[in-house]
């Protein structure tokens, strides 16, 4: 008989198991929120281990805890990665990862069709330290190969691009930037780990907010960072990795962690510096969420497929952009990266332009108008006037907004009651327009 | 026999009592002192170090040689190596001649030669492992990193 270590699992069963075996100090087989900041050291000697990271442990919880720990094991799980480290926000998650990797003088290579956020973060803050950061066309890999440079450390994209909803080549993406030395970041909150698992496809490191589909329930706003152990971070293209740290004794942290070199020191550096770290309560509600990660997404796949069907038989409605809709530009990508569904956010637009959106949203009923998505609550906003309103009008459109684009992220309500308040809406902008 | 599962470095490493680890460092900053230290301090074997360069690690006496080590302790459940891989060969015949139970040769430690003599003389063969890692694995060490143990149980552990 095997083994049951050698078994290889199936999604559910991770959604449910990885990470929050028992716990072995009590039992308990709920995950114990261990809402401390410190813990004990056995002895002095024991402590300096800990602190020189020679062995594992629990010191505080800025750099790690044990119910952190457990959300962290079962992120790295579902994504197929080596290991996890959760962050404060998904925004702190890539700022953690890219702090990582780069410094000051140091390049990065994104994909143009980025979150809002994102754009800012990079185009503003990170340039702000000396990291330049050069925008690419999405899966334009001519145009990839011509941006990456000597000091270029990572080449960032996100699964489906918000709020354009395009489709990153994720396996063309990766095999040019592993052509020329540089990891490849995926961004993957809009896919999930149900959806899509960008490692498979060749991504050497998965961030996500976890505030998204990973909860669930609109609760608690964290971030996660998962590695695949691929990379040979001791190449020497990643300096910071592979000479000796004096964040910490001089430590070459490729020669002595190997494949945990990036993990290892985005945790006890970076975090530890930047302290940007999840609350336990947090790691456990997210916990809670993976547990239906894997009923949650067919049911919002399927939700977004009728609202889309519905859409695109409206005449009030000028175009759709949803990858999971035959006709689409990403149509085809989503075929191969997302054979179970595009997700449920995309975005459409209204004839009649921004008086139409503005009138929309306001008739809407069921639909929540903020500033979030992947809620098991169906949600709405114009992302022109929000979440990319601090983008220039070029790199808006470089971002994929359009001034009447509105986005939706599609619940988990009966999918008849979200059609029946769309139609009220439609009807309802149309006669704003003519007024 | 060369070991490829989990199942299998996991009965490896409980049935272990002694480890001996050819080319562990005194200097706090390599590789092999990380190991040997985590390995020393987590109290469930007995450690030590065979390098010919070193009195001695942490207070831990260091033998010149495995044969030496054998000698006046008898043959070591695992050798433990952090070689260059063209000096695996020497190693696995030193590990045979001092009659151990298994050979580990740690990340990148590679050589076909020396995986196929050790297995020959019936020693049980790890490559390119950390054995403080597959340690780490099963104890819980990992775990408490975040790191991706792939151990699924709904047993408590150690019970």
């Amino acid at each position: 008989m095997p083994a049951p270590a050698d078994r290889a699992f199936g999604f559910r069963t991770r959604a449910l198991h990885a990470g929050t075996p028992p716990d072995p100090a009590t039992g308990a087989r709920a995950q114990p929120i261990y809402m401390s900041s410190s813990f004990v050291f056995d002895s002095t000697e024991h402590a300096a281990e800990l602190f020189a990271l020679r062995t594992y442990g629990n010191i505080y919880t800025r750099i790690g805890n044990p119910t952190v720990a457990a959300f962290e094991e079962k992120m790295a799980s579902l994504e197929g990665g080596l290991g996890g480290v959760a962050t404060a926000s998904g925004l702190s998650a890539q700022l953690t990862t890219i702090l990582a990797l780069a410094q000051a003088g140091d390049h990065l290579v994104a994909t143009a069709n980025l979150y809002g956020g994102t754009i800012t973060q990079f185009a503003v803050t990170l340039k702000r330290m000396g990291i330049d950061v050069t925008f690419i066309a999405p899966n334009d890999i001519a145009a990839l190969i011509r941006a990456i440079g000597p000091s270029t450390r990572a080449v960032y994209t996100e699964t489906i691009g918000n709020p354009a909803g395009n489709v990153a080549d994720l396996e063309a993406l990766a095999t040019a930037a592993h052509a020329h030395g540089v990891p490849l970041i995926v961004d993957n909150t809009f896919a999930s780990p149900f959806l899509c698992r960008p490692i498979e496809w060749g991504a050497d490191i998965v961030v996500a907010s976890a505030t998204k589909f990973i909860g669930g329930h609109g609760t608690a706003i964290g971030g996660i960072i998962v590695e695949s152990g691929h990379f040979p971070w001791g190449s020497g293209r990643h300096p910071l990795l592979s000479t000796p740290s004096p964040g910490y004794h001089d430590m070459n942290f490729a020669e002595t962690f190997g494949e945990f070199a990036f993990l290892m020191r985005a945790r006890v550096e970076v975090l530890r510096d930047v302290g940007a770290c999840l609350s336990p309560m947090n790691a456990f509600l997210f916990i809670q969420g993976l547990e239906t990660l894997p009923f949650r997404m067919p049911a919002h796949v399927a939700n977004a497929r009728a609202v889309a069907d519905f859409l695109a038989s409206r005449a009030e409605v000028a175009w759709i952009a949803y990858a999971g809709l035959p006709g689409d530009p990403s149509y085809a990508l989503a075929q191969k990266y997302l054979p179970d569904g595009a997700g449920s956010i995309f975005s459409f637009g209204l004839r009649g332009g921004r008086t139409a959106g503005a009138a929309f949203i306001e008739a809407l009923e069921l639909w929540s108008h903020l500033a979030n998505v992947g809620d098991a609550k169906s949600l709405v906003i114009h992302p022109a006037s929000t979440t990319h309103g601090q983008l220039s009008d070029a790199d808006m459109t470089a971002s994929g907004v359009r001034p009447e684009m509105i986005r939706v992220s599609v619940g988990l309500e009966d999918a008849a009651d979200l059609i029946w308040d769309l139609d009220r809406a439609l009807r309802r902008a149309a006669t704003a327009v003519r007024a | 026999m060369i070991l490829t599962t989990v199942a299998q470095r996991r009965a490896l490493l409980d049935g272990a009592r002694t480890i001996a680890m050819v080319g562990a460092s005194a200097n706090p900053v390599r590789p092999s002192y990380f190991v040997f230290s985590y390995l020393r301090t987590r109290g469930r074997y007995t450690v030590a170090p065979i390098n010919p360069g070193i009195e001695h690690i942490d207070g831990v006496r260091a033998f010149p040689t495995l044969a030496a080590y054998a000698a006046e302790y008898g043959p070591p459940d695992i050798v433990d190596v952090f070689r260059k891989p063209e000096s695996a060969p020497e190693a696995a015949r030193a590990a045979i001649d001092a009659g151990a139970g298994a050979i580990w040769f740690q990340y990148g430690v590679i050589d076909a030669e020396a995986i196929a003599l050790a297995d020959a003389a019936g020693l049980d063969v790890v490559v390119d492992r950390c054995i403080k890692v597959e340690s780490a694995r099963f104890d819980g060490g990992l775990a408490m990193g975040g790191l991706n143990t792939g151990l699924i149980s709904a047993r408590r552990r150690g019970a």
